[in-house]
């Protein structure tokens, strides 16, 4: 058995988590103040997750750009591939918060929505 | 002169907050000033997620933190006022400002509250030697640079400070194809938040070097090249120990101090730890009818207590706004005890209480195990364990109404590690 | 041809074109770096002392003395800042005591007003004087000045009456021809029947540009200060020490112009006549001298550190004269303190001493040798402020919250004669950056607006130097 000592990245909170595994199995989770601790905590000993947040370029806005979030986790081991979609990315202003820019973005299953509106210039 | 019910200077998420509060409870005739072209503050910039966890049970990016307040108070009608900078206040409540529209103005309140934000300390505030090129910049500074402007300082980074806006350019400046080298930190521990450490650093496998500070900076144009020495308990730096590493951007995130010159200027009492005002149990500073919240009080970690305390604020000059010349009373003071650095606030009315008070504090170091005790002289009001305290992070600690309206003594919060 | 070529638009060159440019004359003033002051002019302690201190019978003493002298009407004049705020000099003990005799009849010889104080009343003035120190002399009309406001104003006054100013012009190598000299630049050789070298630092190399013994050799000596916040509240006048042969004039508090207070400097010799970064030792020095002479020292509201080289020379006074071989060819070198007080003393006698005697001085009608000063919003009333933003909206947008510069200013300083092309030149000129968030806020609107004020993309805007960028690239483009 190994016992794997995680920070959870939740919530600014950022439990201390111990994960007891054998081989590929989780056998217990501790350290977790509500259950999305324990989710993240099983899902990190398999394939971390993270929210990706950057900048797209917008026209005609009142920034040169825009920023954005995908609206739920994808693995980290994607983020790259992830950024060079993100970089070809241009939208023209005006943007609503939560609109959706492209839908599943690299296949993650996530959509890269507007993280704030933005009026035309 | 124009007078109104309540000025909040500034717009960002204390400001707006409390903007949101006053409405709420009936105060109509309110303004907020704002210096820049849109609200929002510092937040606009912050486009990482982790907001609003406390606030909205979800969680944000900043931007869209701080589009929900903008959103109440445009549904409340609250007149804000953009491209406006205060120049000053006066303990009194005149405040005079600037802005394209109006020109030079000076109104007054019946009551002000002080939403000014914090600014970083910079370069010249830390014994970094060396020349003085471009290429070293605030973490802030780098973020708006990259984040709002959309342009990249640099691309072989070093980060001084391990405060969470060098951790979170550390990671944006890595996913733009930037080569984050390291993050230098001269305390022992982090100063920025574990998840932070997490997936900012320990993500991208950017080493954290604790009891290391920046020495030295290459460059006569553009940074070429910093030093960085490990540091004894004294925190200087130990000879032998020098790494060089050739970098064309240096960030700065090594603290943040509350935006504090109106308020001196208006002959406020400021507290020396938290470089902000004193306030009471009401939020309300040695003015009369002046009230301070958010970072421009003392900085927070995060912005859910900043917008948390603003209502606190707002709810404090509501009451005083409704009163009707009515003795306050005593003031009992509440001072940070043993391992304790600062309490906000500093001082209650037993006598004429605000209500059940959270206090806000930090521990000096970091503890595994330790009790919190809060005391009234000898008297022991309550005790609590208390498990990974860090002073990158705020505690809270509440003493309810009743206790308070029993205080007859100085309030002690203390903090003492145990060995587990 | 031009008539006077001056190499170095420093406090020194700068000056000395505003004096020339009273008489009908062709000048030009060449610059090494990409903005007027920004050697040692840059970087001093901006005080302009009454003369008091330099041994008698020195050019030092005679160019001081004078050089005060000039100063309030020419900083009336010119528009810039002139704050008289006294000048302390602190002893110690017996033996400083008497010391501070020796100053007093310099004093008394030169006129220059003094008072004594004993240590009790120097600190009912000064909380912050240390208790060590028993006796004070007090030289009430010592100010203080912006040096680089000066040299900038000197410079656009000296352009406007027809001087050429050359930007990243370093001289790298002078001719001498029949009627005077080539002075070759990497853009453009340019010929003048006279040449002043005002190199500061690079004095001995231009020298033996047209001499290969000048008889003299410039070794830098650093200075380095501390700069507290505004708000630190330390003192109101000059604090000196009793000055020595060995350490100069000591580690000084300084009240500057703006209200913020140096303290600095120290003094070490360097080879790298570039070598302006601050030192571990030398502000250690800093701090550990400043006690000599002040208690409570407020070190923790430091919001910068900076460094300046001072052009010390083998010679201890001021080298002011035609060359031995080069006629028509004059050094002003060696000009470390008191060279800033000097600076309108030396630049009257170079012209009617040492340039009177090559080439006919000849009053020019048209010169106009006052400036009307910028606009400084912060000092208006309530109603002059609304009035120019009714004009111009600009003027109503603060764009650096810590010193409250508004756009308007920023604007007006890059497009006057000799204006900001950086971000150190707006700094330089109308203070943004120059507060406690030491640009934290408004550095990024400072570069957008000469980025449009210039014409230029945002990544081309430069700190100071032409390779200094300060944007790597577009983001999103």
């Amino acid at each position: 058995m190994i016992t794997k000592e995680l920070i959870c990245v939740n919530c600014p909170m950022g439990c201390r988590l111990k994960v007891e595994m054998e081989g590929k199995e989780i056998l217990s989770i501790t350290g977790n103040t509500c259950p999305r601790g324990a989710e993240y905590a099983a899902q990190e000993c398999v394939r971390p997750m993270r929210i990706l947040t950057s900048t797209v370029k917008i026209d005609h806005g009142t920034h040169r750009v825009l920023p954005v979030i995908t609206d739920k986790a994808i693995p980290l081991d994607l983020m790259f591939k992830a950024m060079d979609e993100v970089r070809t990315v241009r939208v023209t202003a005006p943007v609503a918060e939560g609109q959706v820019l492209v839908h599943d973005l690299i296949g993650s299953g996530a959509d890269l929505i507007a993280s704030r509106s933005m009026e035309k210039n | 002169m124009r007078n109104y019910q309540a000025v909040i200077i500034g717009g960002g998420s204390a400001g707006l907050s409390a903007a949101v509060t006053l409405k709420k409870n009936g105060i109509e005739d309110i303004v907020v000033i704002e210096k820049d072209m849109e609200p929002g503050g510092i937040l606009e910039q912050c486009i990482h997620n982790g907001f609003g966890l406390q606030t909205f049970k979800e969680q944000l990016s900043g931007p869209a933190y701080a589009e929900r307040y903008v959103r109440m108070a445009r549904e409340l009608n609250v007149d804000i006022k953009l491209n406006t900078m205060v120049t000053k206040l006066t303990a009194d409540r005149h405040i005079s400002y600037v802005n394209p529209s109006e020109g030079a103005v000076t109104v007054s309140a019946d009551a002000v509250i002080l939403a000014v934000g914090c600014y970083e300390r910079a370069r010249g505030a830390i014994n970094i030697t060396g020349t003085r090129p471009a290429g070293v910049y605030t973490a802030g500074q780098a973020q708006r640079y990259l984040n709002i402007e959309g342009y990249l300082v640099g691309k072989k980074v070093f980060i001084l400070g391990s405060g969470d806006i060098g951790l979170i350019m550390a990671r944006r400046m890595t996913l733009e194809g930037a080569e984050v080298l390291g993050v230098a930190e001269i305390m022992p521990y982090s100063n920025g938040l574990p998840r932070n450490i997490k997936q900012c650093l320990e993500d991208f496998g950017i080493p954290l070097y604790l009891s290391h500070t920046v020495t030295k900076t290459y460059g006569r144009d553009r940074l070429e090249g910093i030093d960085i020495a490990q540091v004894g308990p004294d925190r200087n730096p130990i000879e032998g120990t020098t790494q060089h590493f050739d970098v064309d951007t240096l960030l700065l995130s090594v603290g943040l101090i509350p935006e504090n010159h109106l308020a001196d200027e208006a002959g406020i009492r400021m507290d020396p730890v938290t470089r902000g005002p004193v306030v009471d149990d009401y939020y309300m500073t040695s003015a009369d009818g002046i009230f301070a919240c958010g970072n421009g009080l003392h900085v927070h970690d995060l912005v859910d207590f900043v917008s948390l305390q603003a209502e606190r604020a707002a709810l404090g000059a509501v009451k005083y706004l409704q009163r009707e010349g009515k003795a306050r009373g005593n003031t009992i003071k509440v001072r940070p005890g043993e391992g304790v650095s600062y309490t906000v606030p500093a001082c209650v009315h037993p006598e004429d209480p605000s209500g059940n008070v959270e206090f806000f504090f930090r521990v000096r170091k970091p503890m595994d195990e330790a009790v919190l005790e809060i005391r009234s002289g000898d008297k022991v009001l309550r005790t609590l364990k208390k498990r990974k305290l860090m002073p990158s992070e705020m505690e809270r600690a509440l003493i309810t109404e009743k206790e308070i309206a029993a205080l007859r003594e100085e309030v002690t919060i203390a903090v003492r590690e145990v060995q587990a | 041809m031009y008539d006077v070529l001056i190499i170095g638009a420093g406090i020194t060159g700068t000056m000395l074109a505003y004096e020339l440019s009273q008489y009908q004359l062709r000048i030009a003033l060449i610059e090494k770096e990409n903005d007027i002051a920004d050697g040692a002019t840059m970087a001093n302690s901006a005080i302009v002392h009454t003369g008091y201190d330099p041994k008698d019978e020195t050019m030092k003493a005679k160019m001081n003395v004078e050089g005060a002298r000039r100063y309030e009407k020419l900083c009336r004049d010119l528009g810039c800042k002139y704050k008289t705020v006294g000048a302390f000099i602190a002893a110690c003990g017996e033996e400083e005591e008497a010391q501070l005799d020796i100053l007093a009849g310099r004093a008394d010889r030169r006129d220059i007003p003094y008072r004594w104080l004993s240590g009790d009343e120097a600190r009912a003035e000064e909380k912050n004087l240390s208790d060590n120190v028993t006796k004070v002399l007090d030289f009430y009309t010592t100010a203080v000045i912006y040096p680089w406001e000066v040299a900038c104003a000197c410079a656009e006054t000296a352009v406007n009456n027809g001087a050429k100013l050359y930007l990243n012009s370093p001289c790298t190598g002078i001719e001498k021809t029949d009627g005077g000299y080539i002075v070759h630049t990497p853009e453009q050789d340019l010929l003048a029947k006279t040449v002043v070298n005002a190199a500061g630092v690079y004095a001995d190399q231009i020298a033996k540009m047209v001499n290969e013994d000048p008889g003299f050799a410039i070794t830098p000596r650093r200075g380095e200060y501390y700069v507290l916040d505004q708000d630190a509240d330390f003192v109101n006048h000059i604090i000196f020490p009793v000055p020595s042969e060995a350490k100069g004039k000591g580690v000084l508090a300084v009240p500057t112009v703006y209200g913020n207070t140096l303290i600095g400097p120290n003094s070490d010799y360097v080879d790298d006549k570039d070598d302006n970064g601050t030192s571990f030792d030398g502000l250690a020095y800093v701090r550990a001298n400043i006690s000599k002479t002040m208690k409570n020292v407020p070190l923790n509201r430091s919001i910068r550190t900076f460094s300046g080289l001072r052009p010390t020379s083998s010679d201890p006074d001021f080298i002011i004269r035609e060359d031995d071989e080069a006629e028509g060819f004059f050094h002003i070198a060696s000009i470390e303190s008191p060279g800033l007080a000097s600076a309108p003393g030396i630049a009257a006698y170079v012209a009617e001493e040492l340039i009177a005697k090559r080439i006919p001085l000849i009053k020019d009608p048209e010169a106009v040798m006052t400036r009307e000063a910028p606009v400084v919003l912060s000092e208006l009333s309530e109603e002059e402020r609304s009035e120019l933003i009714r004009k111009n909206p600009l003027y109503g947008r603060i764009i650096c919250r810590c010193e409250q510069v508004s756009e308007g200013e920023i604007v007006d300083c890059i497009h006057r004669t000799c204006g900001a092309a950086t971000v150190k030149g707006v700094k330089k000129r109308v203070r943004p950056g120059m507060g406690r968030c030491q640009g934290g806020f408004c550095e990024p609107l400072v570069l957008g607006i000469l980025s449009r004020e210039l014409g230029i993309p945002m990544t081309e805007v430069v700190l100071d130097s032409l390779k200094s960028r300060i944007l790597e690239s577009e983001n999103r483009s």
